[in-house]
């Protein structure tokens, strides 16, 4: 037995037997043709076999999977349209006297160049796509059959990286994992393989070879690992894996639908953490009844200038009518000299946790943070939008924060814009919010506790540093203290209190803190139903069920 | 000639998918259409060349279009810009 390692795209666990799939690299024979004219014919009637292919790879794949996966074959199609490519294919067969399959070859390679050579991920990846189209093509040539039903039982496949052609056109019945060498979070394959739910490990330091074909192996993607040739020991803890797996996936199912109560009939929110417009699709795909924790940070990330007020508003008014009447909190910008965005020109800072983050740099970057305010008071309109401000130690700062937001909104109004109601609440992540959360609760509609920051700053341990060991720990009674008097200060005074760390996805730490008053959840969308099954078999306070 | 100026919303800019429509769009109109940033120059009708702008966000394009059609053809593309870029 052998074991590789990979690194987790899509979690879960299969064995069976590696169907290889070789790299396909549209390499072909360089024959000189004299005669050019009959050269391209064969070469336009084999473009239109694979223009009609891709036809049907869309609609199939439309069929199985979604439109959205299927567009890419709908590129593809256009990409054989273009003209540059296919003069640059025509121009290589007349004036180099070259067969067809080399001339699309050396095309196909030359496009695919200006793609990888492209500083942005996503293009960079679009190389794949031009190589797939140039291959389809050689094929068609080579009055080859497209690769379809290499799969017939359920199957590891594994390849150098998948083209979005061959992901596709494997069988989906028969696919029980993905491990590829190369490929990204943004490839074709992942994000098919999270879609579908299937284990995929990248980045995988299995050597490949045709040899691969046919042995057995298990993957285990929620730990980054593949064993080739499993040995007993190996597949007996991994089929139980499985079969626990499956059981878990259906006892969740039974909770979609269904409004999640604790065991005393206590209604919790349930909701989910995003980070961009689009995560929203896996929000209602898993059955949340919300979004507790929208970060905003996407829009200001990675870019050189700041997002202007009408991006910001369309991006949120994306996710508020996707949503509809489904509550959405928006949370302002949480940037620090840690995370970046070149824009802001950070000074260096000695304790970026101490320092210059959240709303503190919001306050001190007022017109940044008022277009930001006022994008998502015109978005509210459109939906159920709340906003959340990140880092409050203060009263003042509230104060402050909520002198603004009433000045945005009387300004939008005065212009004869259209502005929602928002409802304001604010993270409970510093430990003197929490303390003086009693105060704090008066001024606010709702708390959201982030627990990552809250346990860092409680227990004076860095989260990031690996050599801390237990004296990090998440469950510190001190932490839950403080979460048990947030709740009761947040219920004194009437408002809802949330939580939207890590520490509300921890199966243990869920029954504990619906007991301590908790009353909404903001989790990742996988986790939903689980959570939903879990707090159904919890207790709440027992002055929660007073009301 | 007639031009508009545009400014892209959207946080990964010219992206494979509104790329396509856009090409689709801009072959269905007989003008010659031109998108242009500030380091490159792209036919509107072929794909390639729309995607190797590698438009991203925050970016100004600048479209124009000559031809008998070009007053429906940047009416048409830039409602598209608004609604999907």
């Amino acid at each position: 037995m052998k074991i590789y390692n990979g690194e987790c795209i899509s979690g879960g666990v299969a064995i069976g037997k590696i169907v290889f799939i070789k790299k396909k690299k549209p390499n072909a024979e360089h024959t000189v043709v004299l005669d050019s004219q009959s050269e391209k014919k064969r070469f336009f009637d084999a473009l239109e076999a694979a223009k009609r292919e891709l036809e049907n790879l869309y609609e199939c794949t439309k069929q199985t999977v979604n439109e959205e996966s299927a567009e890419i074959f709908d590129i593809h199609k256009m990409m054989l349209e273009d003209d540059d490519y296919i003069n640059s294919i025509i121009e290589e067969i007349e004036n180099n006297h070259t067969n067809a399959e080399y001339a699309v070859c050396e095309t196909g390679k030359k496009f695919a160049k200006i793609f990888s050579s492209m500083d942005d991920e996503y293009m960079k990846s679009r190389s794949v796509d031009v190589e797939d189209i140039s291959q389809r093509v050689v094929s068609s040539l080579k009055g080859e059959k497209c690769a379809c039903s290499i799969l017939s039982e359920p199957s590891i496949v594994v390849a150098d990286e998948l083209t979005p052609s061959e992901t596709v056109q494997l069988d989906k019945r028969f696919i029980s994992a993905i491990v590829s060498a190369k490929g990204s979070a943004l490839s074709h394959a992942a994000i098919l393989a999270n879609i579908m739910n299937i284990p995929a490990l990248i980045g995988a330091d299995i050597p490949l070879e045709e040899s691969l074909d046919g042995k057995t192996a298990a993957v285990d993607a929620y730990n980054g690992k593949i064993y080739l040739e499993p040995d007993k020991d190996v597949l007996s803890s991994l089929q139980g894996k499985i079969e626990e797996d499956k059981k878990r996936l259906e006892q969740f199912e039974k909770y979609r639908g269904k409004e999640t109560v604790t065991a005393d009939n206590k209604k919790i929110m349930l909701y989910c953490n995003i980070s961009s417009p689009d995560d929203a699709d896996y929000v209602l795909k898993n059955d949340a009844e919300g979004i507790g924790l929208f970060r905003s940070e996407f829009l200001y990330m990675g870019r050189a200038t700041p997002p202007n007020e009408e991006e910001q508003f369309n991006a949120y008014k994306q996710v508020a009518e996707k949503m509809k009447d489904k509550c959405v909190i928006i949370r302002t910008f949480d940037l620090g000299a840690d995370k970046q965005a070149e824009f802001m020109e950070f000074e260096a800072e000695e304790n970026p946790a101490l320092g210059m983050r959240g709303i503190r740099l919001s306050l001190s970057r007022e017109n940044l943070f008022r277009t930001q305010l006022r994008a998502i008071c015109r978005a509210a309109v459109y939906g159920n939008l709340y906003v959340m401000y990140p880092m409050i130690s203060s009263l003042s700062e509230i104060h402050r924060v909520k002198a603004i937001c009433k000045s945005v909104q009387e300004e939008l109004i005065n212009n004869g814009e259209k502005t929602g109601e928002i409802k304001q609440g604010i993270m409970i992540e510093t430990p003197a919010s929490a303390i003086i959360s009693d105060e704090l609760a008066k001024e606010v509609d709702f708390f959201s506790i982030g627990t990552n920051d809250l346990t860092q700053y409680t227990l004076a341990a860095d989260r990031q540093n690996q050599s801390l060991g237990e004296t990090y720990d998440m469950f510190h009674p001190a932490i839950f203290r403080l979460i048990e008097m947030v709740c009761e200060n947040a219920h004194k005074n009437n408002i809802w209190v949330g939580l939207c760390g890590e520490l509300g996805g921890k199966e243990d730490a869920i029954p504990k803190l619906i007991d301590l008053g908790i009353d909404e959840l903001s989790v990742s969308p996988k986790k939903v139903l689980p959570t939903r099954r879990i707090i159904s078999n919890s207790q709440a306070h027992p002055q929660d069920l007073m009301k | 000639m007639t031009k508009i100026n545009y400014t892209i919303k959207d946080q990964t800019g010219i992206h494979a998918r509104p790329a396509g429509m856009l090409v689709k769009l801009a072959s269905s109109f007989k003008s010659d259409i031109k998108i242009e940033t500030d380091e490159k120059s792209a036919d509107a009708k072929k794909i390639f060349a729309v995607m190797g702008l590698n438009a991203k966000c925050g970016q100004t394009i600048t479209v124009s279009a000559e031809g008998e059609d070009e007053n429906e053809a940047i009416e048409k593309i830039e409602s598209f810009l608004s609604n999907n870029l």
